[in-house]
């Protein structure tokens, strides 16, 4: 089990430069505790990207420490990292990206399949990973015939199966009508899995996650209660993040969903 | 496996021959082609064995004549060229309306057309009555090297995706008042192939990531070996049994 005390994820002077010399992240610090919902947001090109696939080592070498749940993630190590990335579970911005094969069960069943689990027991990883995001009755289903909506459930599905320890979410509301956003809303709050969200959709964090960073130019500028932060229009304009019109943090946290 | 299939060449049907194992319908087709192949032409009625034993088939499988008929047609272009064997072949000829037939060619020709139509019909009723997931299931059963079922895999999972995306960018251009009716007009269109080729290179990345994510280390996992039953083996057994009786039966009577 969990010690309490063990931060869900814990990133320590991130440094991190593409191949062309660019720095993306200069010093990232980042403490996330079991059982937060953490929004990150950030403007174009800030590195929330480049941060998020270092959580699962997929990016490494520009000095720093990541650990989740209290395993470093050490690249060279090959049954640690199998380890890190089925605790992180990542969902890409494109549900067409994530997933690649022929049937919603099958490819639900791919991460668990590779992390060893067989037979009943993975039969049972993927019924229970579609019902957590209400897509049971499409488990045969091709994903192409799929609405955007769906195909964006069953991608959080197939990260669910690997029973993360926290999920990353990749602009989970892009391109959503509103009813899907809502859909997704529900189930990502009803799981008990830590959250960290990226994204540019500021009313879906304020909903979703009481917590909130912003990464500008590869470091962390704030982090604070998300209500607080986006009622700070001086930071807010002063990293390119912007509130729908008319929208008001306040208001909106008050009429928050009981 | 049954819901969502919108492929042409599948007929959602519960047949008998829909229930049997993909990889016992290749092997059964497979054979009977070798078998028909290997069939003399002038052994006309083994032809019309062969005939027949599809007809007997296509009954159980609940496929309508009309249904196979019409995309059997996809064998014309091939058969066309076998018209004009007669009129070049060499040797002995007949004449016929007027036209003298080398009948050398006719044998040529009638080879072509009955072993090509039996195998495409074959080759049809297998497509009707399994899907394309199911065929690349069997095959990987058979044993079929896994880089070949896998690049099938992504195939049949992407191809509805790049159709998609290569449709949004011709409705593109045609909004723009583009207008394809002469030869030079083509470069768009060819750059439209090129961007494509791109899009799926940069997709083909982004799948990767997506995939070493969850744990991929380079080899699919392996989906449950169930062997097919052994009954289902001795039913399609029949087709190639059957089919190599009547070539043996018309080689003995000949």
């Amino acid at each position: 089990m969990i010690d309490v005390a063990t931060p869900a994820l814990k990133v320590s002077r991130l440094h991190y430069a593409y191949p062309d010399g660019r720095a993306a992240l200069r010093g990232v610090d980042l403490t996330i505790a079991p059982g937060e919902r953490v929004a990150l947001l950030g403007p174009n090109g800030a590195g929330k990207t480049t941060l998020v696939l270092h959580l699962n080592g997929i990016l490494h070498g520009g000095g720093g420490t990541v650990e989740v749940s209290g395993l470093p993630v050490t690249p060279a190590d090959r049954a640690a990292i199998a380890e890190i990335r089925r605790r992180v579970g990542i969902v890409f911005q494109d549900p067409d990206d994530q997933l690649f094969m022929p049937t919603v069960a099958e490819d639900v069943a791919f991460g668990p399949a590779n992390a060893g689990v067989r037979g009943q027991e993975l039969d049972d990883r993927v019924d229970e990973a579609l019902a957590a995001v209400g897509m049971s009755e499409h488990r045969d289903h091709v994903p192409h015939h799929l609405s955007f909506g769906q195909r964006r459930r069953v991608a959080v599905a197939t990260v669910l199966a690997m029973r993360p320890e926290i999920l990353v979410l990749d602009e989970p509301s892009s391109n959503l009508d509103p009813a899907s956003r809502r859909e997704l809303a529900e189930i990502l709050e009803s799981l008990p899995v830590t959250v960290l969200m990226v994204t540019h959709d500021l009313p879906y964090a304020l909903e979703l996650c009481p917590r909130s960073v912003i990464l500008d130019t590869g470091r962390i500028v704030a982090d604070g209660d998300t209500a607080a932060l986006l009622s700070d229009r001086e930071l807010m304009r002063g990293h390119r993040l912007e509130l729908p019109f008319g929208f008001d943090p306040v208001a909106a946290a008050a009429s928050r969903r009981p | 496996m049954g819901a969502g299939h919108a492929h042409p060449l599948y007929l959602d049907r519960a047949g008998r021959v829909h229930r049997l194992a993909a990889e016992v319908k290749i092997v059964a087709v497979l054979l009977f082609t070798i078998v028909v192949v290997l069939t003399p032409p002038t052994s006309f009625w083994a032809f019309l064995g062969y005939f027949v034993l599809l007809a007997a088939v296509s009954v159980a499988a609940a496929i309508p004549p009309l249904w196979l008929l019409k995309r059997a047609t996809i064998e014309l272009p091939f058969v066309l060229l076998a018209v004009a064997l007669p009129f070049l072949g060499h040797g002995e000829r007949v004449d016929w309306l007027g036209m003298s037939l080398s009948i050398e060619g006719l044998h040529g020709a009638w080879n072509i057309f009955a072993k090509g139509t039996l195998g495409v019909l074959a080759s049809l009723m297998l497509a009707a009555t399994t899907t394309m997931r199911d065929l690349i299931l069997g095959l990987d059963r058979l044993r079929v090297p896994s880089v070949f079922t896998q690049i099938a895999t992504f195939m049949l999972r992407y191809i509805d995706v790049l159709a998609d995306d290569a449709r949004r960018m011709r409705i593109a251009r045609l909004s723009r008042g583009y207008d394809p009716r002469f030869l030079w007009q083509v470069k768009a269109f060819a750059v439209g192939v090129g961007s494509l080729f791109l899009r799926s290179y940069e997709r083909g990345e982004r799948v990767y990531l997506a995939m070493v994510s969850r744990g991929y280390t380079g080899r699919l996992p392996h989906v449950a070996r169930d062997r097919a039953p052994a009954g289902q083996w001795a039913v399609s057994a029949a087709l190639p049994i059957v089919s190599a009786g009547i070539a043996i039966a018309a080689a003995v009577l000949a």
